[in-house]
């Protein structure tokens, strides 16, 4: 019994990695498309290894951002996983601490976070489920993601042109993938049109990385309103 | 090449995010209004991103086969698709738009 769910759970790991690797596709060759070299894309995949941050650092770089907003963009993007940490290390209990930790830190993603998580709900008190589904998905996701990227990055190369192959128009789709299932709420989706507007309003007066910083700030304002029901809502609607 | 600091810059800083999450006092990071705050910056930056990949070109508005790539894949999306299904549609309806010399 206590095998056949510990099979599930490497099952659910090694089909999120699959899945992982098709996206890092898009990601190798949009990278490559933005003008970084393959050894940066890849280094990108293995070192930063989270997919929005990602996108959006090649993303800002590519429409001509200088470096800092590149690097503040997939920074705040990336904030989130300091959530799914704080939400895993109590889990993990001592495979969290001591010389786990850093490897612990590098395989905090949405993937790893949902599925360990979920392993609470599916079969409570069974915390060797939950460390188990955080470890096996991290580490398919790792090895998929990063196989990927080079396949996807050589591929970007071999294409040339990215307007072509409508590369431009696979970035912008590849971001609205990644927000999607983040406009469950109201709040969320009136936040989401504010910045759009904000970022675009900007676009032809400021310098290419600051209508996207300044969004941001949109989402941080509307964050420290005070709490109401659909406000309350949102913050549920950012979960993973 | 300018590019590798910039790499090398946004690494360090997202794993320090990550790591954060497993050092600091869970009162701290707790707070409902700490979680709201990074879940709404999230879907803002996003937004922007969409947008600007979406219309801006070279610092100026400009719509072209981007725009109809993306109706497409928002269909797709509310049709539940899968994320490759979703970026390739994009890219065969910007690319196809363009061999017929529109956009």
């Amino acid at each position: 019994m206590s095998d056949a769910a510990r099979t599930t759970v490497l099952r659910q790991a090694l089909s999120v990695g699959v899945a992982s690797g098709s996206y890092a596709v898009s990601f190798g060759a949009l990278s490559v498309a933005a003008g970084l070299s393959v050894a940066q894309t890849v280094v990108l995949s293995t070192l930063m290894f989270t997919g929005g941050s990602q996108f959006a650092l090649v993303g800002v770089l590519g429409a001509g951002g200088g470096g800092a907003a590149a690097v503040a963009t997939a920074g705040f993007l990336g904030v989130r996983n300091g959530f799914y940490g704080l939400t895993m290390s109590p889990l993990l209990g001592p495979q969290g601490r001591g010389w786990r930790r850093p490897f612990a830190a590098h395989m905090t993603l949405d993937e790893s976070t949902a599925v360990g998580t979920a392993q609470l709900a599916l079969h409570p008190g069974r915390r060797d489920l939950v460390r188990l589904g955080f470890w096996a998905t991290g580490l398919s996701v790792f090895v998929f993601w990063n196989a990927a990227t080079l396949l996807g990055a050589y591929l970007g190369d071999a294409l040339g042109d990215p307007r072509r192959y409508g590369l431009d128009a696979a970035a912008a789709a590849a971001f609205l993938a990644l927000l999607w299932p983040r406009l469950v709420a109201a709040l969320s989706r009136g936040v989401a049109a504010v910045a759009v507007g904000v970022a675009l309003v900007l676009v032809p007066v400021t310098p290419a990385g600051v209508p996207v910083l300044a969004a941001a700030v949109v989402g941080a304002v509307a964050g420290l309103l005070p709490a109401r029901a659909g406000a309350r809502a949102g913050a549920e609607g950012g979960a993973p | 090449m300018t590019t590798w600091p910039v790499v090398l810059a946004g690494c360090a800083v997202c794993y320090l995010a990550k790591l954060t999450g497993w050092l600091v006092p869970h009162a701290v990071l707790e707070r409902p209004r700490v979680v709201r705050v990074a879940a709404l910056v999230t879907v803002a930056l996003l937004s922007a991103l969409f947008a600007v990949q979406t219309v801006v070109d070279a610092g100026a508005l400009v719509l072209d086969a981007r725009v109809p790539a993306v109706a497409v894949a928002a269909v797709l999306l509310w049709r539940r698709a899968p994320f490759v299904v979703v970026v390739v549609a994009a890219a065969v309806v910007a690319a196809g738009l363009r061999l017929a010399g529109l956009g």
